[in-house]
Parts: structure tokens; C-alpha cells; sequence
């Protein structure tokens, strides 16, 4: 116990010596921070977190976040979203990023525009002699027949702990196509929890690219309406004693949803990886169509992925579908591209690559998609020299 | 000295002996035929040249110009020019048919000591070598072999062979599943890169092949044995009387006997 109140107490600390904010702001902030003091961070007894121990995290006392500017002044719309679609009465680490909200990067794409340039958000954490903690949040709010690209991309140096909360509203008929591009260092913690409430007829993607970090969950969750079609796309990449959670929960609260996920492991080294697939079918939600997908290639004998589809279906005229796969390099092909001249380290990096390939393929921002290959083929070549 | 020179090759899988005493040898420019029934170790023979790990050599050596080439990696043997037309040729989703040809050929000429060449010169090359083999050249841009159709596989085999410019090349079984149609061009592809400078093994359970690439040498492979050497003419006097006239058992034959 006195080391969760000891947890805490430095939490507090940092809570109290916060400059004072907006009343409704301030009313937000103190009920997320209590109800981060009634949770305290989860452990692995808690189902929800079986696989990945924060207790680095809880034990690190984190200096506090850098932003030295003055709470900035939310539009009235985006008040009303807030903290609205990412609930944090059963989660520790949402509370937390709402406890310390300060900044928020808020988007606001008006009814039927089209916005045709990706639009970039990036946090990058800047490394210091004590490790650092930031609160990144996003809102993300999509008129009606609107359509955009987002690209959400976290990096970082040194040791530092980013705790980051996203919620997207995608308004009926809208098109939205969302990436998070997870690089952070090496030494770095990040949690990242995305919320997207899908309007009817809304067509959402959410793509998931986790490269960096050492100890890393990210989470997406998805409320789909009348005919919503939604993507969740992920791909993870871990080696050396990188621990990543991908935790997904695509929620059909209405009839003749869709929703097609694909997530991808890539693991190495002693390196461990969590694929956790909920889907939920409510009664209402009749004549659902739902797909999920969990594969990975483990490259060496030591890295362990946990994988589990977590279907609560309470329709009855649904089709659901769910498979997951654990696999090594296939020897016919490592052995055609040998006999080809290629060599053993080549073939590997070129299969694992292939591998990842079409979830890159998915990718629809064509810069991201160039980056992406490139920092891919950097890292398959670098582990084959 | 002959370019390859197996002896006394014994080879298993699991703990059963497939090859049970090999001994063959080809010099440059001769196309030897190895023909025999189903289970015969025709294939086996083909992968073990190559350097297929699923099999274990227990005896005998094959010395490959000067070399030992079972002491090789398989891409140490593609580089020194040997090269494998596969039975079942891998499809590679992810991985496009031009990349991995240009990263074989490239690695196989710096192993020559030749420049490596850079997107337009590969290019024509392959268009060249296409054209012989009478291939689609949206077939490039396609992952390797995926989707490809029996036939497509073959001759994307041999398309193969046409750009790397094997010293020793093996074709197993190239002719199973193949139109007469489609036979004539691969074989026509094959023909093409016969020359003085290169040995050609192909492995096939049916004369009507060597109808078309004919070969110097034909030997008769049974239960892991060379049972039988003759020049060209053996390969009709099987088609006349089957192995069964040679007193050898086909497992496909017996099998439809059965």
C-alpha cells in the first residue's frame, strides 16, 4: 500500500503545482485525477492488462510536463465533445491524461468539406536528464460527409513517458482515414488510447503502425452506427526486450455494420507482443458483418506474442469471423530464394518484409506509405548485417 | 575435369533412403535426361544438387568445378551457376517478381565479378528474355509466382534461367502440367540457352519432353539407383515399353493396377 500511495502522491504533487484552469476545465481535471486515485495503475491481476505489466511506469517518478503556456481556450463545439467519447471511470490512464489536460491539438473539418493533404500531428518528446511524462490529447471532430486524413505520429529521445488520449467523431457519412505511427525511442513508455464514435454510414480506418518503445499499449476503440463500415488495420514490429499490447474493441451498437480488422506481428529477439481483439455485437445490431484477423511471424525462439479474440455477440443474424495465426519463415521459400543466389540473411529480411507488406499497402497517404517502406527495409536490413 | 561429378551420392529423408548410390557425370555442353517412375528420387536428386536442407546426405561426394559442392550454402551454389527449375515452383506473396530477380542477378554478376546492372539495363534484359518465352511483362510487377496459373510458374522458371545464365542448370520435372502449347515454348526457352559452356540435367517422368530438348545422355532412375545409361534412343525404347519393360516398378502404374 505505501508503495501506491507513494505512486500516487507524486502524481499529486504534480496535479496540485498545475496552473489553475478554466472552471470547467478544472472540474474535468479534479474528477479524472480522483478517479485516478481510486484505480491507481492497473497490474496484471486486472484482465484487461494481463499481459503487460506498467509497474516500470508506476515506480518511475516522472518530472512533470514541460508546457510552459497557458491552458489554451477550447471553441464551445469541441467542449462538448471533450473527454465525452473517452471514458475514464474504468481506466487509469485516460484519467490520467484527463487529470493533467492542458493542451489539446483540435481538429475540426466542417460538413462536406473535402480535405485532400494529409493533415500531420506530430509529438515529439524531447529527451532530458530525468524522464519526462506528457499528456498528449487530441480531439478530432469530422462534419458530416467530410472526408480527411489524419496521421498521428509520436516520437521522442532519451527515457520519457508519453500517455496519450485520442477521440475522433466521425459524423454520419463521412470519410475518415486515421494513422498512428508509433517511433518512439527505445527507452520510452507509451500508452496511447484512441476513441472514435462513428456516425451512420460513416467509412473509418483506423491503422495502427507500432514501431518504437520499450514498453508500449496502444489501444483503439471503435462505436459503429447504422451501416458504418469500419478498418482497424495494425501492424507491430518488436525485437530485444520491446513489449508491445495492442488492445482493440469494435463495438456494432447498430444493424448492418461492418468492420474488417487485420493486425500483424513481427517479433524477434526476446521481445513479446499482445494481440487482444474485442468485438461486440448489440442486440440491436442485426445483420453485422464483422472480420478479424491476428497473424505473426516470430523470428526467434525466444519472443513471445499472446493473442486472444474476445467476441460478446448478443445478435442473431450477425456473420463474425475471427483467426489468428503464429508462424515462423516458411523453409520452401527461404530455400527458393537461397537457390536463387540470395543470400540467408537477405532472404529473411526480404520474407519478413513481405510479410509486413499489405499492411503498408493499406496505407493510403503516399508519403507515409514511402516513409514507411523506407524505415522497414532500414530495420529488416539492418537486423540481416 | 567434368563440371559435376557425383559419387557414390546417398541422400534421406527422415530415416528413409531415397538415394542409395549416385554416380553420374557431366561435362559442359551436354544435356543429360533423368528419367524414372514416381518415387524413383528423380526430385530428390534435383534438391540435393541445389542444397535442400530437408534432405540429409549420408555418403558420397559431388564435386562441382574443383569444388565441393556439398559443403556449399544453396546461394553459394546459385552463385558458382548452378540453378534449380522447380517441380513446385514458391509462391511469394509481398515480394515482386522484378525486385527479387534484380537482387538474384545482381548478387549472382558481383559473385562474377561483373557490374551490377542498374533499373534500365535489367530491364531490357528481361524484356529480351521474355519475349522468347512468349510471357506477360505485367507478370513482373506481380509477387513472385502468386496467382500465377501451372504454366505461368514453368515458364517463369525457365524465364529465370534466361536471366541468371546458369553454368549447371536442373529441371525438375519442367514439363508436369504443361499444353503442348506451352511445352513448345518452355522447351524452346530451354533450347535457346543450350551452349557449349552449359550442362543441362532435366529430370522427367515422361519421354514426350525430350521430344523437345534432346537430350546427349538419358539414365533410368529406380529406388535411388541409376539402373540404366544409353544415349537419346533409351528415352524411346521406354516410351515403346514402359519402365515396367525395364523390369521397373512405377508406383503410378502399380497404383492404377491396384
Amino acid at each position: 500500500m505505501t508503495a501506491v500511495a507513494e505512486q500516487i502522491g507524486n502524481w499529486l504533487e504534480s496535479f496540485t503545482r498545475q496552473q489553475p484552469a478554466a472552471p470547467w476545465l478544472q472540474q474535468l481535471r479534479e474528477a479524472a485525477f480522483q478517479r485516478f486515485v481510486e484505480l491507481g495503475f492497473p497490474t496484471t491481476h486486472d484482465e484487461e492488462w494481463r499481459f503487460t505489466n506498467v509497474a516500470p511506469i508506476a515506480r518511475t517518478n516522472f518530472v512533470g510536463h514541460a508546457l510552459a503556456c497557458p491552458p489554451n481556450s477550447l471553441p464551445p463545439e469541441a467542449q462538448q465533445h471533450l473527454a465525452k467519447h473517452a471514458a475514464f471511470d474504468h481506466h487509469a490512464f485516460v484519467a490520467l491524461n484527463t487529470a493533467f489536460l492542458q493542451d489539446v491539438t483540435y481538429i475540426h473539418i466542417p460538413r462536406g468539406q473535402v480535405v485532400e493533404q494529409p493533415i500531420q500531428i506530430v509529438y515529439e518528446a524531447a529527451g532530458g536528464a530525468e524522464p519526462a511524462v506528457a499528456h498528449p490529447r487530441t480531439l478530432i471532430v469530422v462534419g458530416a460527409d467530410a472526408q480527411c486524413s489524419i496521421v498521428e505520429t509520436y516520437s521522442g529521445a532519451g527515457s520519457y513517458f508519453t500517455n496519450a488520449v485520442t477521440e475522433i467523431v466521425a459524423g454520419s457519412g463521412s470519410v475518415v482515414d486515421h494513422y498512428k505511427v508509433q517511433l518512439e525511442s527505445p527507452a520510452a513508455f507509451h500508452v496511447g488510447a484512441m476513441f472514435a464514435s462513428l456516425g451512420r454510414s460513416a467509412n473509418f480506418t483506423a491503422s495502427s503502425i507500432s514501431l518504437g518503445g520499450a514498453l508500449v499499449r496502444n489501444e483503439v476503440s471503435v462505436v459503429l452506427s447504422e451501416g458504418t463500415e469500419a478498418t482497424l488495420n495494425g501492424l507491430y514490429l518488436v525485437n530485444g526486450s520491446q513489449h508491445v499490447d495492442n488492445h482493440t474493441s469494435i463495438d456494432h451498437a447498430k444493424p448492418h455494420g461492418t468492420s474488417h480488422e487485420l493486425y500483424k506481428g513481427i517479433l524477434d529477439g526476446k521481445a513479446s507482443a499482445v494481440f487482444n481483439g474485442r468485438i461486440i455485437v448489440r442486440k440491436d445490431a442485426q445483420k453485422t458483418d464483422s472480420k478479424q484477423t491476428n497473424k505473426n511471424l516470430v523470428l526467434s525462439d525466444e519472443a513471445v506474442i499472446d493473442t486472444k479474440p474476445e467476441l460478446q455477440i448478443f445478435a442473431d443474424d450477425v456473420r463474425c469471423t475471427h483467426g489468428a495465426t503464429i508462424g515462423q519463415l516458411d523453409a520452401e521459400s527461404m530455400f527458393y530464394l537461397q537457390s536463387r543466389g540470395i543470400g540467408k540473411q537477405d532472404a529473411r529480411s526480404l520474407l519478413t518484409y513481405a510479410f509486413a507488406q499489405d499492411i503498408i499497402d493499406r496505407v493510403k497517404v503516399p508519403s507515409l506509405k514511402d516513409s514507411l517502406e523506407r524505415i522497414l527495409f532500414e530495420k529488416f536490413h539492418e537486423r540481416a548485417h | 575435369m567434368a563440371l559435376l561429378e557425383i559419387t557414390d551420392l546417398h541422400a534421406t529423408v527422415g530415416d528413409r533412403e531415397i538415394l542409395k548410390g549416385i554416380s553420374l557425370t557431366v561435362d559442359s555442353g551436354e544435356v543429360h535426361a533423368i528419367m524414372g517412375p514416381n518415387g524413383s528420387g528423380k526430385s530428390t536428386l534435383a534438391q540435393v544438387l541445389a542444397g535442400r536442407e530437408l534432405y540429409a546426405v549420408t555418403g558420397g561426394q559431388v564435386i562441382y568445378d574443383g569444388q565441393d559442392l556439398l559443403a556449399m550454402a544453396p546461394e553459394d551454389r546459385a552463385r558458382a551457376g548452378i540453378f534449380l527449375a522447380f517441380q513446385y515452383p514458391v509462391e511469394i506473396p509481398g515480394v515482386s517478381n522484378m525486385y527479387f530477380l534484380k537482387a538474384a542477378l545482381n548478387t549472382i554478376r558481383k559473385h562474377r565479378g561483373l557490374a551490377e546492372l542498374d533499373a534500365m539495363d535489367f530491364l531490357e534484359l528481361v524484356r529480351d528474355r521474355m519475349k522468347v518465352l512468349d510471357m506477360d511483362q505485367a507478370l513482373l510487377n506481380r509477387p513472385v509466382n502468386a496467382g500465377f496459373s501451372g504454366g505461368e510458374k514453368k515458364r517463369n522458371e525457365i524465364f529465370q534461367m534466361a536471366v541468371l545464365e546458369p553454368r549447371l542448370a536442373i529441371l525438375d520435372e519442367t514439363d508436369s502440367g504443361l499444353d503442348i502449347d506451352a511445352l513448345r515454348t518452355v522447351a524452346g526457352g530451354v533450347n535457346a540457352l543450350r551452349s557449349p559452356e552449359r550442362a543441362m540435367i532435366v529430370v522427367t517422368h515422361y519421354q514426350r519432353l525430350l521430344n523437345y530438348i534432346v537430350p546427349d545422355y538419358v539414365h533410368v532412375l529406380a529406388e535411388g539407383r541409376i539402373v540404366k545409361s544409353g544415349g537419346k534412343e533409351l528415352a524411346l525404347e521406354l516410351e515403346e515399353s514402359g519402365y515396367a519393360g525395364l523390369g521397373i516398378l512405377d508406383e503410378e502404374e502399380a497404383v492404377g493396377k491396384a
